[in-house]
């Protein structure tokens, strides 16, 4: 269905959100459906534009909960299908998440992220959503989320966002922020034979009547066929086993929801990602993700030219969380400083990562603003010293 | 079977006859098929299947028309019916005004 | 048709339309195995190993999900090509005992996940099967715009006046004065009509049967099914477990017994006359049957237009 000159290869001056949208495109991307909310916006407006043009189909829904819905439904038909959002609608959509996750359903979800709790900074930047992006639906599971920070990452992220929904089965988030969302920068598509893409394994045997459309492969994903093909299957939120029947005991539950989880823990190392700057023989390292990792950047030249040795764990999967490296960081270094734009969320997580071996110094900040970066600075030196 | 009036076609009509099994252990005993069977055919057993319901029984075989109201009735797919060779339209051996009833 | 005597009418066709006649070879082929394997008919189109299924005896639900069964067939779609999509409810487990592509998703979704599985593959003959709780509580906003879009779609919406799966409490459909979990003093809130609402938001096919009127719901599945855009189909059928034994309705018998006798057959009727009492006479019929361009249809004529440069 997707040709190359659906891509739109070259070299752009676009937002953040117009860079998702493309990266969606390039990825396949042939379905959204969504419902206008600020900052996130623009992506289903450029969606709205595009798909039409190239074979896809754009839908805006009443409300939230009805397009993650459509987005399961439509990978279902056969179609890489996304959604994007902020803020309220990010809330909306937790409850059909986890329908995607019990499910196994490819698809993408991109939260601009904007200030809250409610209604709270429809306009502004925050990135108060990374743990919500992790515990938000109820239930347990494990779950993928990338932090772009440029509307390059952003465009990279989105398009990286459906190879790992399609590997891995699961609906998988990209979390912006108002700021990248709405930055406008250069941003290079690469020409679409260069692009990577991964499609979701199709089941190897034609349909027949012992056909087990959850039964795992060696790395714990099911290969998947689309409604229509003949497959019969039963696909359900409530727990069940290999048929895809619901079974209603701790059995059924313990073997899914542990192969749920160890799809993505026993293939963590293939789905983390983080870029260092300079953390070889630093003292302080600032671990940061989205627009804060931005910020950081002036906080740690003053640092260096102060003459601190400090380099940056930018944290581009926040999901799941690159434990190891920052355990083995915590071994040799002085100290963390975690600045984000929340009052405190994945700070607990390299606390927790440091166990003790360093200091962890939050920075935090409501929303509304990037932080100042003299505040990271003063961090910086504080747990230098 | 007994008409208040006489269809113009009757000798040239083939009444159908149904053949209907039961799958006892399916059977939920809600009595739908056996108050809805229009020739009356089946009725409750004194027996229970397995799951301690009376499930229906052929009371009259011979008055099945093989409608197949009880199988579309029935919430548990424990009966079913199949259309049997019908009776020879009733014109090739009389005339017309002959009783037919008795199949 | 005369109060009462529609019914009989249905079932005394002397055998000129019994179910299993006009099925496609197939179909055939499964009959023929039947009676030499002393399977039922629908065997086949059940998932093996989940019969018995979950609901009471005497709840109308198996006979909705054998009339959609007989119904499908009769609509003479590919089979492969059908998939149906159900919420959360006694009757959204529908899904689950169907063996052909089945969605069970969540609590009132049904409808949205359904468009979108319609929309990414229009090939797909898609069908909504799901509790009055389901599509007019939690999902009556889902259902009033998937109808206003005209997505290609069947939806047989099972109404039992109450929430049977949670046990028994109030509905948008529990008639006022009824006695439910949750209206202990009886309901006092105006129900809402379900074929008013679905013809008001823009669904092209509305019918309201009841579940005695099996063949009259075979019939308007195969023809909903085969009707290009939002069908709507209303089936009332007792929950007795929940609903009709503290109301005093009686037994799954006795609410067949009623609809026999209660039941008016008025099709074409403005679906605003078809309100509903508690054990007050129910109207039945296929109350709306227009054509107008599906959303499907409009998509591509838009699709067309943007490829053709126009902004
Ligand atoms: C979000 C959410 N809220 C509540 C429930 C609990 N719940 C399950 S089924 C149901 C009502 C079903 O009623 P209806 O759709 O009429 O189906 P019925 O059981 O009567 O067939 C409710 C409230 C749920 N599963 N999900
Ligand atoms: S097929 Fe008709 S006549 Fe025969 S037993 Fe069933 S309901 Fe009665
Ligand atoms: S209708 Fe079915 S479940 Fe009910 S009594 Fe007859 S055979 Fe049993
Ligand atoms: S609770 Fe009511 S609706 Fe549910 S299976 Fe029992 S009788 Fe049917
Ligand atoms: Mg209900």
């Amino acid at each position: 269905m997707s040709r190359a000159s659906d891509v739109l290869s070259g070299e752009h001056f676009i937002n953040g959100n117009t860079a998702s949208a493309e990266g969606a495109i390039a990825a396949g991307c042939r379905f959204f459906a969504g419902y206008p909310i600020t900052p996130s916006t623009e992506v289903a407006e450029r969606m709205s534009r595009r798909l039409p043009q190239i074979g896809g189909t754009f839908i805006q829904m009443e409300d939230e909960l009805a397009s993650m819905c459509a987005i399961l439904g439509a990978s279902w038909g056969g179609v890489k299908s996304m959604t994007a959002t902020s803020g309220p609608g990010f809330s909306l959509m937790m409850e059909n998440f986890g329908l995607g996750v019990m499910t196994e359903t490819p698809s993408v979800i991109v939260n601009v992220m904007r200030g809250g709790p409610s209604t709270g900074l429809p306009t502004l930047a925050a990135q108060a959503d990374v743990m919500q992006a992790r515990w938000g639906t109820h239930g347990s599971c494990d779950v993928i989320a990338l932090a772009p920070s440029s509307p390059q990452e952003m465009f990279d992220f989105t398009l990286r966002a459906f190879n790992l929904s399609e590997r891995y089965r699961l609906p998988v988030m990209v979390l912006s922020d108002e700021i990248v969302g709405h930055m406008t920068e250069k941003v290079v598509i690469p020409p679409a034979e260069g692009i990577e893409l991964f499609d979701r394994r199709k089941p190897s045997e034609p349909p027949s009547e012992g056909y087990l459309p959850f039964e795992p492969g060696p790395d714990l994903v099911p290969p998947m066929a689309n409604a229509g093909e003949g497959y019969h299957m039963h696909v359900t939120g409530l727990t069940h086993d290999e048929r895809g029947y619901p079974i209603i005991t701790a059995a059924a539950q313990t073997k899914l929801v542990r192969r749920l989880c160890e799809k993505i823990r026993q293939n963590s190392r293939d789905i983390i990602a983080c870029t260092e700057m300079e953390t070889d023989g630093a003292e302080v390292v600032v671990v940061s993700y989205g627009i804060s990792a931005r910020t950081s950047w002036k906080a740690i030249r003053a640092a260096q030219r102060g003459g601190v040795k400090v380099g940056q764990l930018k944290l581009d999967t926040l999901w799941p969380f690159p434990e190891e490296r920052v355990r083995a960081l915590a071994g040799k270094v002085r100290g963390f400083v975690v600045p984000e734009l929340n009052m405190g969320q994945m700070v607990y997580e390299v606390e927790r990562c440091a166990a003790g071996q360093c200091r962890t110094r939050l920075v935090p900040h409501p929303g509304g603003e990037t932080h100042d970066p003299a505040d990271i600075l003063a961090a910086i030196r504080e747990v230098a010293a | 079977m007994k008409y208040w009036r006489e269809p113009l076609d009757r000798g040239r009509c083939e009444v159908p006859k149904g053949k209907v099994t039961i799958i006892d252990k399916r059977c939920k005993g809600c009595r739908f098929c056996v108050e809805f069977c229009p020739r009356k055919v089946l009725e409750v057993s004194k027996g229970f299947n397995e799951k301690g319901y009376h499930p229906p029984e052929i009371a009259r075989p011979d008055d099945c028309i093989a409608c197949g109201f009880c199988e579309l009735v029935c919430p548990d797919f424990a009966i079913f019916v199949d259309q049997q060779a019908s009776c020879p339209p009733p014109a090739a051996k009389a005339p017309k005004t002959q009783e037919v009833g008795a199949h | 048709m005369t109060e009462g005597h529609d019914e009989h009418d249905l079932q005394h066709h002397n055998g000129s339309s019994s179910v299993h006649r006009d099925r496609s070879g197939t179909v055939a082929l499964h009959e023929r195995h039947h009676r030499e394997t002393g399977e039922h008919p629908l065997d086949h189109l059940l998932r093996p190993g989940r019969i018995p299924h979950i609901w009471c005896t005497g709840c109308g639900l198996g006979v909705v999900l054998t009339a959609y069964l007989n119904g499908i067939q009769k609509a003479g779609v590919d089979l492969d090509k059908v998939a149906i999509v159900s919420g959360i409810g006694c009757t959204g487990r529908i899904a689950g005992y169907i063996n052909l592509d089945s969605f069970h998703t969540t609590h009132g979704r049904a409808l949205p996940f359904a468009t979108g599985l319609k929309l990414a593959n229009p090939e797909l003959k898609v069908s909504v099967i799901s509790g009055d709780g389901d599509l007019f509580a939690i999902g009556g906003n889902h259902l009033i715009h998937a109808a206003r879009r005209n997505v290609d779609m069947l939806v047989l919406c099972v109404n039992n006046f109450n929430y049977g799966m949670t046990g028994g409490q109030v509905a948008p459909t529990t008639p006022v004065t009824a006695r439910t979990q949750t209206s202990p003093y009886g309901c006092w809130e105006h129900p809402f009509n379900l074929p008013y609402v679905a013809a008001a938001s823009g669904a092209v096919y509305v019918a309201r049967w009841t579940v005695l009127h099996a063949r009259r719901l075979v019939e308007s599945v195969a023809e909903a099914v085969r009707h290009p855009g939002f069908s709507f189909i209303e089936v009332i059928s007792q929950c007795p477990t929940n609903f009709d034994r503290p109301n005093k309705g009686g037994e799954g018998i006795d609410l067949m017994h009623f609809y026999e006798k209660k039941t008016v057959v008025k099709n074409g009727i403005d679906p605003k006359e078809a309100d509903i009492g508690l054990y007050t006479p129910i109207v039945c019929g296929k109350f709306v049957d227009q054509s107008k361009p599906t959303y499907d249809s409009c998509y591509t004529n838009m699709c067309t237009m943007a490829r053709g440069g126009k902004k």
